[in-house]
């Protein structure tokens, strides 16, 4: 070996070695790094600062954009109304009951005002229970007839705030396609995992529960913990249409889900003492876990309430984001409130009175004939959603000129999930279940009832007269119309 | 009694402000006034024995579990229908361990019902419990006039007589409670309309739209604000309903360290060089969500520092002013009048008027904003308006703040109120009680640490006929349980001196003069890791 060193030609040993040190160099080199080129300097930093340009904080508006201006009413709301100056016949306000303006109610409500001021200046939690509120949560179990309510002070936020308290991530929430917006942020905000169903179509939803059922069976220890919840409504606000309880209840069983009910439009309207939609159909209330309404449609006042047996109310009181951290209900519409439940209970009356019949070729009414809000749609849709909008707003302006008010369905076209069909009028139906209070309050009921039927059938007339014309109706003449209306 | 030295904590934000990384401005000098704010540290004896007294509870919460399980001891709780027992559990059992077994005991501190005006004094309904705390029976008894230091009625506008009340009587005469509509149907009132325009006014903007409910105006509109690849930065103590509309949203949400400027930029910085997580995309815009006084650290947000971050990096600001609108600044503008700032300069001026104008809502105003959110804003076309009464009550006492109705009232109620508010924190740093907080918040936060003495706290204070809110976990970190006073214009020298006298004599007590007298400066507040985001309001 020594030999054969000294043996090899002098050129072979230098190559050799710088050979073995070029392997010891990269044996103990440093790998080329990454990241030291992707690491930003301070002025590289400096500059992409400088470049960034954020978009505007808000889109800008068209001052023409239909929902930018708002219709200005001038005094109550109630029967007549005066919009823009011109004095109507209200067929758009959900003043259900016609409790809006009702005397006993606003005597009540002035009383309590002079006792409590108009604020409460804090959440329940912090001096901001007030001895209505809880004489309110009891009328309105006893209403009920459940254990237990609990009171919102926004209608909007009471079933947007009830889901998230109980379906936590991870939870499966089995949802009609139609649900209202306030139930669609609920959703959001409970972050379950959400499970659509066609509109009112009970095979879908078996469907997905056999699913759901399956998918139980594979993994038993996650279907133990994974709460399964079916969200509907009583009267669909986008539809008119009636939930199938009694089927409802049979898969609540049948498959082991809980039902929460949003009862707002059907409160104080359907069943024969306005329980809702469990005494329209004589469901044990009982059977539903939940039912959110809130109390300013057919009551009349602001806010909202759930009720339920008291294991499952109770549960909001502390983690009911709407309820713990926003301040109370002011006394004054709690007690308010608490009159209308009272008018409500000395005389149950009728609810509605159909106007169905009585409608002719271009719209079409939708939905169950008992809903107090009436749905109109067009028939035939032009195809493109924009112009059916703007047909149906010249129908409204129409009404408007002759004096009777409706109002068109308003939705976040972007923010809705599904989007209701492009093709609805929506009237509050005031006028028709107004029939049903004046039977009961005016001093001279057939009087009013005789007035009040005039006053529909002047109303569908109008809609049907409104149809031919606004086919031809020049939309620009008719949008200076509208603006000269305004200027007087 | 320890004597205290008030000089001790005053410094002035010059000397203390952080000089910002890039900006190479001395932001000392955006401070019109000395910001004094301090958040003493706690003694390690009394966090030692905190967390003893929160283990020996949880000791005796299982052993107690256990007994009620073997049904030895009664159990109370409202249990599940039969026919649903093989259901899953509505909500698991573990998770109201602590309102079982902790709160349970101390119940009766919250919800105390009233029945008369939340003002300066108050009525409550007594009530009794024979099973501790599981039920409550009303005696029927009515505690009359109990020292209010709960509600948020800083200007005292809380009043069933005066201006403000006869005219939400009138408007109740008129128009009735409801309005049974939205307010892109027919649910816009001229009274709205009037509304809006006055507080646009009075804040000094170009516009405002109202909301019926101040929880659901910061849930609702942030979606409306923000979106898909935006970023959210939020100070950790933000208020539960801008957490909610943040996650609502869809954007990405980042969580600063409360009140840290430094915190905030690195941010902010971090955020626009590297855009977004993954495709590096940039942020199509960045929202920095604040409060101007947070509600239960009673601490004064930096603004004239985050205007100055906001407009090197071209973020938007959103300022809560939940608790400062009306109860700061000279005159009663918030926040931006209490530093001097222009309006202007915040993007999304939001604000309640549950508090200092004694009525219920919301309303968010700004700059070429409001036109948007009027038409795309979840609440203006889904949720019913707000009750004319309330709007009225709203109208009458922004004018009466703003001198409109040929009074100086209002004026003299948001100087009682400072006035009130630099007497109640000093008197009771004096005392030796560790006080939370920016010495001109009217919201003064003061520690009881220890899960016992919460509720004997505020049982001892309304035996002495004086009604506090006291909080703790989850509202606090979880050994920062305090009581909170809200001091309000309505509370006379006479009133507070009683007060703080009773307050004096239960600290003495309970031995609640923690503080030891340290010099704090303001920005080493101890934080604790653990991000909590739900502050109670």
């Amino acid at each position: 070996m020594v030999q054969a060193f000294y043996e090899a030609p002098a050129y072979h040993l230098i190559l050799e070695g710088i050979l073995i040190l070029w392997i010891i160099r990269l044996l103990f080199s440093k790998t080329y790094k990454l990241h030291e080129t992707y690491k930003l300097t301070e002025k590289e930093k400096e500059d992409l600062i400088e470049e960034w340009q954020p978009d505007p904080l808000v889109p800008p508006i068209s001052k023409d954009h239909p929902s930018l201006n708002y219709d200005v009413v001038t005094g109550p709301p109630s029967h007549k109304i005066i919009i823009n100056g011109k004095e109507c016949i209200n067929f758009a306000s959900f003043n259900f009951l016609g409790l809006l303006d009702n005397e006993r109610v606003k005597q009540k409500a002035l009383a309590s005002l002079k006792k409590y001021g108009v604020g409460t200046c804090g959440p329940r939690g912090f001096y901001g229970t007030f001895d209505v509120h809880l004489e309110l949560e009891s009328r309105l179990a006893k209403f009920m007839k459940t254990e237990e309510a609990i009171i919102y002070s926004y209608g909007f936020a009471t079933i947007a705030s009830a889901i998230p308290a109980y379906s936590k991530r991870g939870d499966i929430i089995f949802v009609d396609e139609a649900a209202c917006f306030s139930i669609q942020k609920g959703l959001q905000a409970s972050r379950s995992f959400i499970k659509y169903f066609k509109h009112n179509d009970m095979e879908d939803l078996e469907r997905l529960l056999k699913e759901q059922e399956l998918e139980d069976q594979k993994n038993p220890r996650k279907a133990r913990v994974t709460r399964k919840f079916i969200v509907v409504e009583g009267l669909y606000i986008n539809t008119a249409d009636v939930c199938p309880l009694p089927e409802l209840v049979k898969l609540k069983y049948k498959y082991k889900v809980r039902i929460f009910l949003e009862e707002s439009m059907s409160f104080g309207v359907l069943g024969e003492h306005g329980r809702g939609v469990t005494e329209h159909f004589g469901v044990n209330i009982d059977d539903i876990d939940l039912i959110s309404a809130n109390m300013e449609n057919a009551v009349a006042s602001i806010g909202g309430f759930c009720c339920g047996r008291s294991f499952v109310i109770d549960h909001q009181r502390l983690s009911g984001q709407g309820y713990c951290f926003s301040a109370s209900l002011p006394p004054m519409l709690a007690a308010a409130a608490i009159e209308a439940l009272n008018i409500m209970e000395e005389d149950p009356g009728t609810k509605c009175c159909s106007v169905h019949s009585n409608l002719t070729p271009g719209l079409r009414l939708v939905g169950v004939p008992f809903a107090p809000a009436l749905h109109l749609q067009l028939d035939r849709s032009s195809g493109s959603r924009d112009s059916d909008m703007q047909l149906l707003r010249n129908i409204v302006d129409y009404c408007m000129q002759r004096q009777v008010a409706l109002t068109l369905a308003r939705y976040l076209e972007k923010e809705e999930r599904f989007l209701p069909p492009p093709r609805y009028v929506n009237v509050g139906g005031n006028h028709a279940s107004w029939v049903g209070c004046s039977q009961r309050f005016q001093s001279d009921p057939w009087d009013e009832l005789a007035k009040c039927k005039n006053s529909t059938v002047k109303a569908v007339e109008l809609i049907v007269v409104a149809v031919p014309h606004t086919d031809q109706y020049d939309l620009q003449s008719n949008n200076n119309s509208r603006r000269t209306d305004k200027k007087e | 009694m320890r004597e205290r030295h008030d000089q001790s904590h005053a410094y002035d934000g010059k000397a203390n402000c952080i000089m910002p990384i890039q900006g190479g401005q001395h932001h000392g000098g955006l401070y019109k006034r000395p910001f004094v704010e301090s958040f003493e540290e706690t003694p390690m004896l009394v966090a030692v024995l905190t967390y003893m007294g929160y283990g020996i509870l949880t000791i005796f919460g299982y052993l107690r579990d256990f007994l009620r399980q073997w049904k030895i001891e009664r159990c109370h709780i409202a249990r599940e229908k039969e026919e649903q027992r093989d259901f899953v559990p509505l909500y698991q059992d573990f998770e109201n361990f602590y309102t079982r077994n902790l709160y349970m005991r101390i119940r009766d501190n919250w919800n105390r019902p009233i029945c008369s005006v939340p003002g300066a004094k108050m009525d409550l309904m007594e009530r009794a419990s024979h099973d501790y705390n599981w039920t409550f029976e009303y005696t029927g008894r009515v505690v009359h006039d109990v020292i209010n230091l709960g509600s948020y009625n800083y200007l005292g506008f809380a009043e069933n007589t005066g201006p403000c009340a006869e005219s939400a009587a009138e408007v109740t005469v008129k128009y009735g409670v409801g309005v049974a509509s939205s307010r892109q149907e027919i649910g816009n009132l001229d009274r709205h309309e009037e509304m809006e325009k006055l507080v646009a006014k009075f804040l000094g903007v170009e516009s405002a739209m109202a909301f019926g409910m101040g929880f659901a105006t910061n849930s609702m509109n942030i979606p409306a604000l923000t979106g898909k690849g935006c970023l959210i930065l939020s100070d950790e103590l933000n208020h539960a309903s801008l957490v909610l509309g943040a996650r609502l949203s869809g954007s990405i949400i980042r969580v600063f360290k409360h009140n840290n400027m430094q915190s905030l930029e690195k941010l902010l910085r971090e955020a626009i060089v590297h855009g977004q997580p993954r495709t590096h995309r940039p942020w199509k815009k960045i929202l920095i969500v604040v409060e101007g006084i947070y509600s239960m650290e009673g601490s004064i947000v930096r603004l004239p520092e985050v205007i100055a971050l906001k407009k090197h990096y071209r973020a938007y600001l959103y300022l809560d002013e939940a608790h400062s609108i009306g109860a700061l600044g000279p005159r009663g503008r918030g926040v931006v009048d209490y530093f001097g700032l222009d309006p202007c300069d915040v993007d999304v001026m939001m604000g309640t008027f549950t508090k200092s104008f004694g009525a219920a809502g919301g309303y968010i105003a700004g700059k070429r904003l409001i036109e948007y959110l009027r038409s795309h804003s979840h609440s203006a076309v889904y949720a019913t308006s707000m009750s004319p009464p309330v709007v009225e009550q709203i109208i009458t006492s922004m004018k009466c703040i703003m001198g409109e109705d040929g009074t100086t009232i209002g004026c003299e109620r948001v100087r009682r109120l400072a006035e009130n508010t630099v007497y109640f924190r000093k008197r009771l740093r004096e005392m030796g009680f560790i006080i939370y907080g920016n010495k001109d918040s009217p919201v003064v936060p003061m520690m009881l640490y220890m899960p016992a003495k919460i509720g004997a706290f505020g049982r001892e204070m309304l035996k002495r006929n004086i009604g506090v809110v006291v909080v703790g976990f989850p509202a606090t970190p979880i050994i920062e349980s305090r009581a909170r006073f809200c001091i309000s214009a309505s509370h006379s020298r006479e009133l507070l001196d009683k007060v703080l006298g009773a307050i004096c004599e239960v600290g003495d007590v309970l031995q609640l003069k923690y503080s030891r007298h340290r010099i704090q400066p303001s920005l080493v507040r101890p934080f604790d890791d653990s991000v909590y985001e739900d502050i109670d309001d």
